[in-house]
């Protein structure tokens, strides 16, 4: 029966293969007169044609990165955004090929690796590698970094109103205190929202035990009657920032953008854990331009690239060479820069495989309720 | 019947329909049979699909919690019906009989908004009514409140972005079929003594059945597979069917569930529908 599929797909790909080698000579034909004069095909080689197709999440690169990667290669970046891992996934499940560099978190990151849907790097071709930290080396879903190069790391936590509530202690509990009632906007992600009802509760986020998913079930039916609602951690920043809520849970690169303008928020990575995650430059099986892509991914690592990478996305580098550069009043905001022991308490978020659908109707069951 | 009209007439109306059926079966039905497959098949932990017959994921929506997300969608789409039906026909009424000269312009007004798309209507609506929106300003400007309303992310909020958006798909059926009305009939029925109330339940409103019929099912069936305005508007508070279809394809990776749940969905919905056309548009239609 897979076997059935597996032809299908296949056959799927192939016509849909051709479409793009139709739609790619016809590009070539009508490029021709424009290629480049700067880059005088000193680039390596190869039969390539100078285009990438990066499928990012919006807003995730700097207004100088991809300008000036095309002025450096020649290659043109044609980009498209998708706006959570799965519906990353689902795209290239149903055989969204074309894509040449896409930027999965680290959870994602191992299932394309165990579906079989990522080429594995040539890391003779990305020097710039040595850049990489050594905290962000080696993590658990790619240990030897076969298939995935850091991109931005960052930590999910709790942006409030400073002026309004004062200083808090750092905390899962205001998130639940029915004083803010009407007040607080939690995360629509089914990982993340279980997750801070886990973390409260003292367990690990990849918990896949009945009883203590139960229990954070029970937590997150108490929390709802106080939530405003489910949002996107773009949608919780201007919230938080506008008044309409007095916490929010994000990204703590939503929270360092409305911080660095506003001193009256504050961002806190609360105890006894919260998420710290790491998104990552990947090559999807099917790739037309995999010799561009590798160029793409060793260009975000050089130290100057990947700082105003950083000083653009307000995340976290996970290159070294890049450190120095960084904004140093970003440096300064809090939760930015972090302290051993807090990194510490941090979790990845890994794949939990058969839970993954315990998780699903776990946040349904809340979102009903 | 065919013969008569002969057979070159046929093999014309052969050549025009070919291109629709050509895309509606690659663009409609294809995919179509591609989820009765799936909703049969198993998804893997990491979304694979392995095909097959596999009836455990129809047994699945029988999970009280998920019956339970399917009765709250139908009485979400049927209250929205009666809604768009109640602000609908008093205007599509008053375009066809009342609107002269106007008719037209009038009726484009009603389809303006589709000129943009739902999504940043939707997002127009969050910044309309959100805190410190213009909703809430001009409210406190004029002094009608002293603090911000709760508007935005509320049930309420939801049911209004429902009626907004699928108000047009009721108006536009009601109006079709009232433009057509003779209105010689509405006199001859006051010439014979029935009030204006009597003609309006006796004549007007059974003649504009076939629009009722239409518009409520061009609201209903959408309304029942809405799943960006409660998150948009709603603050993702609930969960209906198209949320949770949504899910199953997303973050679940069971495209297996998703299927049987969008299949049961569709055979719900076109069982409604017969239900509905017998009962009401079989008595006014042929009552008539």
């Amino acid at each position: 029966m897979q076997r059935d599929t597996r032809i299908s797909r296949g056959r799927f790909l192939k016509v849909m293969g051709a479409a793009g080698v139709a739609g790619s000579t016809l590009s070539i034909l009508a490029c021709q007169p424009n290629t480049n004069p700067q880059q005088g095909g000193g680039g390596g080689g190869g039969p390539e044609e100078k285009k990438l197709n990066l499928y990012n999440w919006a807003d995730y690169v700097a207004k100088s990165t991809v300008p000036g990667f095309e002025k450096e290669t020649g290659i043109q970046v044609t980009q498209d955004f998708y706006s959570t891992n799965e519906d990353l996934l689902s795209k290239l499940r149903a055989g969204g090929t074309g894509y040449d560099v896409i930027v999965p978190s680290d959870y994602m990151v191992e299932i394309m690796i165990k579906s079989d849907i990522l080429l594995p790097l040539d890391r003779s071709k990305i020097p710039n590698f040595k850049n990489i930290g050594e905290n962000f080396r080696g993590l658990p879903y790619d240990p030897n970094n076969e298939y995935s190069v850091p991109y931005q790391w960052g930590t999910t936590g709790i942006l409030y109103n400073k002026k309004e509530l004062g200083q808090l202690e750092d905390s899962w509990e205001p998130m639940w205190s029915p004083e803010f009632e009407g007040k607080i906007g939690m995360l629509n992600d089914e990982r993340e929202t279980p997750g801070a009802a886990l973390y409260k509760l003292g367990y690990s986020v990849n918990a896949t035990d009945d009883e203590q998913l139960a229990e954070a079930e029970a937590e997150l039916k108490k929390q709802k009657p106080l939530l405003r609602g489910y949002f996107d951690s773009t949608q919780n920043r201007p919230l938080v920032q506008n008044g309409d809520l007095l916490l929010g849970h994000v990204f703590s690169g939503d929270a360092f953008l409305v911080m660095s303008g506003n001193e009256d928020l504050d961002y806190i990575i609360p105890k006894p854990g919260a998420t710290r995650w790491t998104d990552n430059m990947c090559i999807p099986k099917g790739a037309e331009h995999p010799d561009n892509a590798h160029k793409f991914i060793n260009y975000i690592l050089d130290a100057k690239v990947g700082a105003a990478l950083t000083n653009y996305t307000y995340y976290n580098t996970p290159n070294d060479a890049s450190l120095p550069m960084i904004d140093g009043a970003l440096k300064k905001l809090p939760g930015y820069t972090l302290e051993p022991e807090v990194f510490d308490r941090l979790q990845v978020i890994e794949d939990v495989g058969e839970a993954t659908r315990k998780y699903s109707r776990l946040f349904t069951e809340v979102k009903s309720s | 019947m065919g013969e008569r009209k002969g057979r070159g007439w046929s093999l014309g109306l052969a050549g025009l329909l070919t291109p629709v059926t050509i895309w509606l079966g690659l663009f409609f039905l294809v995919p179509l049979l591609f989820i009765l497959a799936y909703s049969f098949g198993t998804s893997g932990i990491y979304g694979e699909m392995t095909l097959g017959f596999n009836p455990g994921n129809y047994l699945r929506v029988f999970d009280p919690l998920y019956l339970e997300i399917v009765g709250r969608t139908l009485v979400i789409a049927l209250t929205n019906t009666l809604l768009c039906l109640l602000l609908g026909y008093p205007l599509a009424y008053f375009i066809a009989f009342k609107g002269g000269r106007w008719k037209n312009i009038l009726i484009l007004l009603v389809m303006i908004p589709f000129w943009t798309s739902l999504l940043l209507r939707a997002y127009a609506w969050v910044v309309i009514l959100s805190g410190n929106g213009i909703a809430n300003r001009t409210l406190q400007f004029l002094g009608i409140t002293d603090e911000p309303l709760l508007l935005i992310f509320t049930p309420q909020a939801v049911t209004m972005g429902m009626v907004y958006s699928y108000l047009p798909f009721m108006i536009l059926p009601l109006y079709a079929a009232l433009e057509k009305f003779d209105v010689r009939l509405k006199e001859a029925a006051q010439d014979l003594g029935a009030s204006r109330w009597h003609t309006f339940w006796r004549v007007t409103f059974p003649l504009s059945m076939p629009g009722v019929i239409a518009g409520s099912i061009l609201v209903f069936i959408p309304s029942a597979g809405e799943f960006v305005i409660p998150n948009l508007l709603g603050g993702a508070r609930t969960v209906l069917v198209g949320n949770l279809i949504q899910a199953q394809f997303l973050q679940a990776r069971d495209w297996a569930f998703g299927s049987a749940l969008a299949v049961m969905l569709a055979a719900l919905l076109v069982g409604a529908i017969m239900f509905y056309v017998r009962k009401v548009g079989a008595e006014k239609l042929e009552g008539v």
